[in-house]
């Protein structure tokens, strides 16, 4: 059976010249880049030339670079290195209601130590208003942070209107850019950015490599305490090959970024129009043109999504969901409920994300196969019968 | 995740449908949890004669209901009202531990089909059980303290398991 994956957004393919590139340091250029003699010297010239590379892509300068264990690490390192960095200014911090667990939950715990927290709301598409932010500056606000797209919903927010505004009133502004760098055009410059986070698999990097762009001049606490690796803003031994693959992969992103976007809108358009055409009562999640180049996000009404999930997986398309019985939590996504959908339909959602491997034919595929599972899981549902007869969709 | 039973039950649930003159019927669950099971039951004497189920949900909600009609049929009442979650998830050859809830609600529906029957031949309407979103518990957290139990206090409401 012939593989689809449209889930790109849980792990992307490694592309060979990243693994080409990656190879020697698993073998012969060993060295800790902290090490005076050769072995170290080598691997140090391998990361500087790495950190000129991911500069490249956003637009920043290689000294602004950071490198991490991933968009987790960079959005946790943001929030709390900021807030640490900032006390004697306020304690005040702006973001909004569908940002990332790493986000979410890293601002729980600055709230439990005293940490005030505005979450701006969203509009149906999921996207936030700039004018809110505006309104929820105080003289003791201490950073802004909204993510630059969501993958759950693939709705773009108006960064660089957020980003001047706080740039206005000189807070930092923060962005989780974790879907997009690598994927749509991200210029720390024309996104007003002072912080930035990135991830490498969005770009097909390896997985566990990430970096925090950090503006110059912007003061922000170290989150890991050690040794002076990355001007001492991060310490211990940088995961060299995490690195060399992620610099790789985005040398090839900034070259081959606009074919890849130009490949993958007429798909998921597709997907767009195609997919409610052959299922009745399937709505699009997100905004409709305001969009990540590859992501497809429904809600499929009166049926669950992990059992649409598994039904797919049996005929070899693999996908995501945001439905409570898939997440960890047990919980319906807090994106869809943040932009007004109902926990019942959410638990419907089915989340395509499409990636440069993807051919008309996979789109083919997805529309053939769907119809009929959610036919038969609708011909099992309680709910089908009952409420389609008089229940509008809002 | 899932067994190979549970697998099997899930790709060809057995007795899927309505029974329109049914006996006895039990709904439980929520949309917001994730699941809703509705049971219809024939009963001839004391026996369950037909089991038919309709469930909205997960993989393992899919199986369990199927399971749970399959132990169920041909039983009588007494031991039918015996099927417990433990059972249900021993004959599935087990389900992952935040999937044990939905073992809970196909035994639970099932019991209710058998209560409204009862109820129907005493006379009375079965009070109909109130079913919002603060009965969904949460399986993963087990604890009650929503401060405790930080990925478990929106979509479910929180609230401990039954």
């Amino acid at each position: 059976m012939r593989i689809i994956n449209m889930d790109h957004v849980a792990a992307s393919p490694l592309l060979p010249q990243v693994v080409d590139a990656m190879m020697p340091f698993l073998t012969e250029k060993f060295g800790n880049p902290s090490s005076m003699h050769s072995l170290g010297e080598e691997v140090t010239e391998t990361l500087d030339e790495a950190r000129g590379k991911v500069a490249a892509l956003i637009n920043a300068k290689d000294h602004e670079i950071v490198f991490t264990s991933g968009g987790t690490e960079s959005n946790n390192w943001a929030l709390k290195g900021i807030c640490q960095a900032s006390r004697s200014r306020g304690n005040h911090l702006i973001t909004s209601s569908v940002e990332h667990f790493s986000i979410m939950h890293a601002i729980k715990a600055l709230e439990k130590q005293g940490v005030e927290v505005t979450r701006l709301p969203v509009d149906k598409y999921g996207i936030v208003d700039p004018d809110d932010v505006k309104r929820a500056i105080t003289p003791r606000t201490v950073l802004v942070s909204v993510m630059h797209a969501n993958n759950e919903i693939g709705s773009i927010q108006p960064i660089a209107e957020i980003g001047r505004i706080a740039r206005e009133l000189s807070i930092p502004f923060h962005t989780d850019a974790v879907a997009t760098a690598g994927v749509i055009p991200v210029d720390v410059e024309a996104l007003n950015a002072d912080l930035l986070s990135l991830s490498a698999n969005a770009f097909y990097g390896p997985l566990g490599s990430g970096a925090l762009y950090v503006r110059k001049g912007v003061k922000i606490a170290p989150l890991l305490d050690g040794g002076i690796q990355e001007g001492g803003l991060r310490a211990g031994t940088e995961n060299v090959l995490g690195i060399v693959g992620m610099s790789k992969a985005a040398e090839i992103a900034a070259v081959e970024m606009e074919s890849r976007i130009a490949h993958l809108i007429p798909l998921r358009d597709r997907l767009i129009k195609e997919i409610p055409a052959a299922i009745e009562e399937v709505e699009l999640v997100g905004h409709p043109t305001q969009r990540l180049p590859g992501n497809v996000s429904v809600v499929v009404r009166y049926v669950e999504g992990e059992s649409m999930l598994l039904f797919l997986d049996m005929e070899g398309i693999k996908i995501a969901s945001g439905s409570a019985c898939i997440s960890r939590s047990l919980k319906v996504s807090h994106v869809m409920l943040a932009m007004g959908i109902d926990a019942g339909t959410a638990q419907g959602s089915l989340l395509f994300t499409l990636g440069k491997d993807n051919a008309d034919q996979d789109v083919d595929e997805v529309v053939r196969i769907l119809p009929p599972v959610v036919q038969k899981l609708r011909d099992m549902s309680p709910l089908y019968k009952k409420t389609s007869k008089f229940k509008t969709i809002t | 995740m899932y067994s190979d039973i549970v697998m099997e039950h899930f790709k060809n649930p057995r007795n899927v449908g309505e029974i329109p003159d049914a006996d006895g019927v039990g709904e439980v669950g929520n949309p917001a949890c994730g699941d809703i099971m509705a049971f219809y039951i024939k009963v001839n004497g004391n026996i369950l004669e037909d089991v038919k189920f309709k469930t909205f949900g997960c993989g393992a909600a899919i199986a369990v209901s199927s399971m749970v009609s399959e132990m169920a049929i041909g039983k009588t009442l007494e031991e039918a009202m015996q099927i417990t979650n433990n059972s249900v998830i021993e004959a599935l050859n087990g389900l992952p531990k935040k999937k044990h809830h939905c073992s809970n609600l196909g035994a639970d529906a099932l019991h209710r089909a058998i209560e409204d029957f009862r109820s129907k031949q005493q006379g009375r309407q079965m009070e109909k059980p109130v079913d919002g979103p603060e009965v969904c518990s949460c399986p993963v957290c087990d604890v009650n303290d929503p401060e405790e139990a930080p990925y478990c206090n929106t979509a479910c409401g929180h609230s401990s398991p039954k």
